[in-house]
Formats: structure tokens, sequence, C-alpha cells
């Protein structure tokens, strides 16, 4: 039990690091296929984003590293994965501080250790000063990096993201774009990022996972070789974004 | 306000026709009539109220302790629920009127016999909006728990029974109100006082005025309890209230 309440990052020299695997992974629901054949991989301390068209199975696929669906076919294997659902989750009942300590308690950490790490995370997170307060007084950015917090808080090594800032405006979605950069430089993790938006995948990702519509497909992959931190207009981003782009437009007029 | 305009107006009319249509006062009594008996009456009906109010809040409780649990198992035991639901629904068919003087043969002429019946009436509005509520969880707050590892136990605590709060107690509102009237019943079929017993008491003594000075008792009775109970909501599930959370 006190192994999952320490912080994993890498721990050199273990066996089990493999980040997460999937291979030739297929998911049915009915006559309807979700993920057909899908291999993709996370090396530990990668970010990973997956991007796809809606509908396409992303979701599905974290689900499946999360171990919450079982795969028809194929493998998926890897350390614990945590899900970030693409909504925050944040439970109304509890206050900013008890939703990122969630995951300790439900460890089986006593309440006063639970808030003690939330606490300090929040801190470090650039969240002081919101930890008393109740869900529906933080704003739609706030409430996601409580979200995150409370998904770093779960020691898991692999953090399965879907689309994180999907219901953001725009400005606040850039804003917590670098904010999860900074955080990833921090609190190094292997992740999943599930998202629609290419440039989002570009700015935060070392590799960039295309799949096609339904039935998902992986058609491209584009590593970005960007140097961090990034920018929008770092010519090394646009040309992934551009390369991803292409590939996910190749995949669409292919389907029509 | 405007309800305070339709009010005045709705007295205001009962008042006149009471007065001019040559009406005898104990078959239709005026408001004023009403009122002074409240004012003369009042420590027969306070004394009276008093008993009503003890068997509706202890009836309620009782309602509300066997609802929630009954409501838990049924959710948590789908064979209970196949079994036990459709009996439940038929249970609201029995007419509490005629079962209320078995009771009181039953359990004899004390407290016991009207906590039953309040309790009877109470418990079931409690039970379906608690099963509705343990059921309506966030899908994604549940993959949430999931995914963090959360046992069967831990999802009830964290998600479904938090979740499940506000509806148990939007279901004891429902019931508040059909409570005074089981209260009554109860009294009905054997009792020595309370609001019911002085209604009964009244109407053939031709205490009309009297008669109507308890029902507005017992009006007041369930309104406070309803309030009461709303406070309760606001104090315990403030989230129910605000719609952010819901659409966030």
């Amino acid at each position: 039990m006190a192994s999952r309440l320490e912080a994993p990052a890498t721990v050199p020299g273990q066996a089990a690091q493999t980040g997460v695997r999937c291979d030739g992974v297929t998911r049915r629901f009915g006559d309807l296929a979700a993920l057909q054949d899908v291999t993709l991989s996370a090396a530990p301390g990668e970010v990973v984003a997956v991007v796809g068209p809606s509908g396409c199975g992303k979701s599905t696929l974290l689900d499946l590293v999360c171990g919450l669906q079982t795969p028809d076919a194929g493998t998926v294997a890897g350390e614990r994965a945590v899900l970030m659902p693409q909504r925050d989750g944040l439970l109304p009942w509890l206050g900013a501080l008890d939703n990122a300590g969630l995951p300790l308690r439900l460890a089986g950490a006593p309440k006063a250790q639970a808030r003690d790490r939330a606490h300090a995370l929040l801190a470090e997170l650039g969240l002081a000063g919101f930890e008393d307060a109740r869900t529906w007084e933080l704003s739609g950015g706030m409430r996601q990096r409580v979200a995150v917090a409370r998904t770093l808080l779960a020691g898991a090594p692999v953090l399965c993201l879907d689309e994180p800032f999907g219901a953001l405006d725009a400005i606040t979605r850039g804003e917590l774009q670098g904010w999860l950069a900074g955080v990833l430089a921090r609190e190094p993790r292997t992740v999943l990022l599930v998202t629609h938006d290419v440039e989002e995948a570009a700015l935060l990702a070392d590799r960039v996972v295309v799949l096609s519509p339904r039935p998902g497909r992986v058609v491209a992959e584009v590593a970005v070789t960007a140097p961090r931190p990034r920018q929008p207009t770092d010519a090394a981003v646009a040309d992934a974004r551009g390369a991803a782009l292409r590939a996910l437009r190749a995949a669409m007029e292919a389907e029509r | 306000m405007a309800a305070l305009v339709l009010v005045v107006a709705l007295l205001g009319g009962w008042e006149a026709y009471a007065r001019l249509s040559g009406i005898d006062s104990f078959i239709l009594p005026a408001p004023t009539e009403v009122a002074s008996s409240l004012w003369d009456d009042r420590s027969l009906l306070w004394s009276n109220l008093l008993v009503t109010a003890q068997e509706v809040v202890l009836g309620l409780l009782l309602a509300l302790a066997a609802g929630v649990l009954l409501a838990i198992a049924l959710h948590l035991w789908r064979p209970v629920r196949r079994a036990v639901y459709p009996l439940l629904v038929g249970t609201q068919a029995v007419p509490i009127v005629t079962v209320a003087p078995l009771l009181a043969a039953w359990f004899g002429f004390g407290l016991l016999p009207k906590l039953v019946v309040v309790a009877l009436v109470c418990f079931f509005p409690i039970v379906v909006t608690t099963l509705d509520g343990l059921a309506s969880i966030d899908p994604d707050q549940d993959k949430l728990l999931r995914t963090l590892g959360a046992s069967r136990a831990q999802r009830f605590r964290w998600l479904e029974a938090p979740a499940a709060l506000p509806a148990a107690l939007s279901g004891a509102k429902i019931a508040v109100a059909v409570g005074g009237i089981a209260a009554v019943f109860a009294e009905y079929a054997g009792s020595e006082d309370g609001l019911g017993h002085l209604l009964l008491q009244s109407i053939p003594q031709l205490e009309t005025a009297r008669a109507w000075a308890a029902v507005l008792v017992l009006a007041a009775l369930a309104l406070a309890c309803f309030f009461a109970l709303a406070l309760a909501e606001r104090r315990l599930a403030p989230w129910a209230h605000r719609r952010k959370d819901s659409t966030a």
C-alpha cells in the first residue's frame, strides 16, 4: 500500500519499466468495430499524443490501457495507468483539496496525510489559495488543473488524459497547455494524450499517433523533435502539426 | 406578493360568502371565526399539535431510516430488487385508512401504531427517489473511481452515497406532505389526543371553526417540516443547487 503513495516516475533498473504497449488491439461493440489492429507504444517517460476524428475509438483506447475494458483481440501490456476522464470528473461533495487527494484516500491514506500531500502538490502546481474552494466556485481551467493534480497523486507511472482541455475556450486552453508542459517537465510520467487538436498534440507530445475514422487504425506516426519549452510558432512544432494534419486528411479522404 | 394578494382575495371572498349567504356557521365558519378559534383554543391546539408533531417527525425519521436502508439493499443486490420492488409498489395500493384500525388493534393505542402508519405512508417516496439517486451517478465519475482502483465499498462511499443524499431528502420532502394526513388517519383509528383526534371530536360537537383551526395547524406543521428538510438539504448537500456542476 505504501508504495502506491510514493511518486513512482522512473525507478532505474526495474524490469517492469515498460511504459505502455498495445499489440494488434481490436475492440468491437456488437457489429461495430471501434478499434482495429492498433499497435502503439509509449516508452517510459514518453508523451504520446493520439489524434483522430471523433468516434475513432480514442477514448476506448484509453479505457483499454487503464484496464476498464478488455480487447477482443490483441494484447495490452504495461504499467499501472490512471485515467483522467474527458470531463474533469471532480466530485462536487468534495472541495478542491479533497478532490485532488482522493486517490490517496482510496489507497487507504488517512485524511490528514492525503490533505497534506494534496496541499503541497496544489501549491507546486500554482493552485495555492484554491484548496478550500468548492468545485462549483472553480473556473473550467482551474477544475482541469485540480483534475490533473488528482491524476498525478494517483501515483501511477502512466497517465491517460482524455481530451483534457477539449471543453475549454481557446485562450484558457493555450494557457493550460503551457501549464501542463511545465507540470510534465517537473513530474515526468509516461503519458497517453488523446486529443482532436493537432496543435495541442504537436505542442505537448514526443510523438503523435494518427488514427483513421472508425474503426480506428494507426495511419501515421509523427515524431516531434522540437526542444522544450515549445511555442505553437516554433518551426519544428508547425512541421509536426502539418505532417499530422496531412495524415489525418488523407485518412479521412480515403474513407469517402 | 402576488400570492399574498390571492390569499387576501380568497379569504375576503370566503368571509363575504359566509356572512352574506346566511349559511350556518357550523357548516362553514367565516375566516374570522376560524381565527378567533385559533386564538381561543390555542392551548388545546398546541397540546394536540405536540402529539401529532411527534408522530409525524418520528414516523418520518423511521421512514427515512427504513427507506434508505431498503433502497441501498435493492441497489446493491439486483435479485433482491427484482423480488421486492413489485411487492413494494403493491403495498402502496393498500388503503392505509382501512388498515390503520387493524394496526391499532395489533399495536395498541399508544404512539407505536401511529409511527407505523406514518412510516408506511412516508417510506415509499423515499425508497423510490433514493434508489434513483443511487443509480443516476455520473458515468465519468464512476470511470474515474474505477481507474483509481476503488473497491465496490469505496465506490459506494465516495460516489453513490453522496450522489443519492439530495435525492433521499427530496423523497422525504414529498413524504412529509402526506405524513400529516397519515398521522390524522392513525389518530382516527384510535387515539385520545392529537390534531386528528381533535378534528374527529370537533365535528360532531359542531365546533366547525375549531376543526378548521386544527386543519390550519396541521398545514403549518407540514410546512414547517418541509422547510426544515429543505434547509437540511441546503446544509448537507449544497452541490445539489449548483447547476454548474452538472453541466461543466
